[in-house]
């Protein structure tokens, strides 16, 4: 698709407006921002359609345009600080977990939908920013190493690391809602 | 294998992306130890409960005035 087919970009965005508004959102960490940023986003990727070589898929060179909509947002409103995803990550390699707990059969079963989401937020909202955004572009929004390598402008070892240091922190962190309780279930 | 080696392959055995031979050496590991079986199965889950799970919905009406703001931008020329 090239510039000024309005509709054809209508179903573009639909396709992918739930993406650009998570990666928003879990990067801002705020409703409002993620808002902006997802209108942002979109009306860049429209003006900027020209320039789209079709040489990466559509949905990774938006991504990458979120992205750097999101971080920009959040120095706007850490006036002064300086915001890279390399904030809060520490360099330690993975260790050994210490929480051995198992889990329950389907633990999400034990809870409501919005007590669940609930849960599922206050945990991934607590890892470092750096391994965040790995993780999300990484398992939830489905990119591969290389491409979150380069839309992050980091190298494969660097994203390595950090989606194996978030898998484990996010793990951990969950284990607190889901281990099996002792006596209740085998 | 140590648990530390069986831990700095884990991503490449969640995601798929290691030969046969580290496979086998993986798969004994974790026959005798119920610590990375553990780590490997609630890992996994983590990641399956978040890739399934809709954690932020899109806020009413913001598709909306996304496509109003389109429409202005395309007014002033696609």
């Amino acid at each position: 698709m090239r510039g000024g087919d309005v509709s054809a970009y209508d179903t573009l965005v639909r396709k992918y407006e739930r993406q650009v508004f998570r990666i928003a959102q879990h990067i801002t960490q705020n409703r409002e921002d993620a808002e902006d940023v997802m209108q942002d986003a979109f009306l860049k990727a429209y003006e900027k359609l020209e320039q789209f070589q079709g040489n990466s898929k559509f949905y990774t060179w938006l991504v990458r345009i979120a992205v750097n909509e999101s971080l920009m947002r959040l120095r706007k409103r850490r006036t002064g600080k300086m915001v890279s995803i390399d904030e809060d990550v520490e360099t330690e390699e993975g260790s050994v977990p210490r929480d051995l707990a198992d889990w329950a059969p389907d633990p999400e079963q034990n809870y409501g939908q919005s007590e669940l989401n609930e849960i599922l937020r206050k945990t991934i909202q607590g890892l470092p920013q750096g391994f965040r955004i790995v993780f999300v572009l990484r398992d939830v929004e489905g990119l591969s190493t290389e491409e979150t390598a380069e839309t992050l402008g980091l190298s494969i070892p660097a994203v390595k690391s950090r989606l194996l240091r978030a898998r484990l922190q996010l793990r951990e962190r969950l284990s607190r809602y889901f281990r099996r309780k002792r006596g209740v279930e085998k | 294998m140590t648990c530390t080696e069986f831990l700095a392959l884990l991503d490449d055995l969640i995601d798929d992306s290691v030969s046969s031979e580290a496979r086998a050496e993986l798969q004994q590991h974790l026959r005798g130890c119920e610590h990375c079986e553990v780590t490997l199965n609630t890992t996994r889950k983590t990641i399956e409960i978040y890739r399934s799970h809709e954690i932020y919905d899109l806020p009413p009406g913001l598709r909306e005035r996304l496509h109003a703001a389109i429409m202005a931008r395309c007014k002033k020329g696609c």
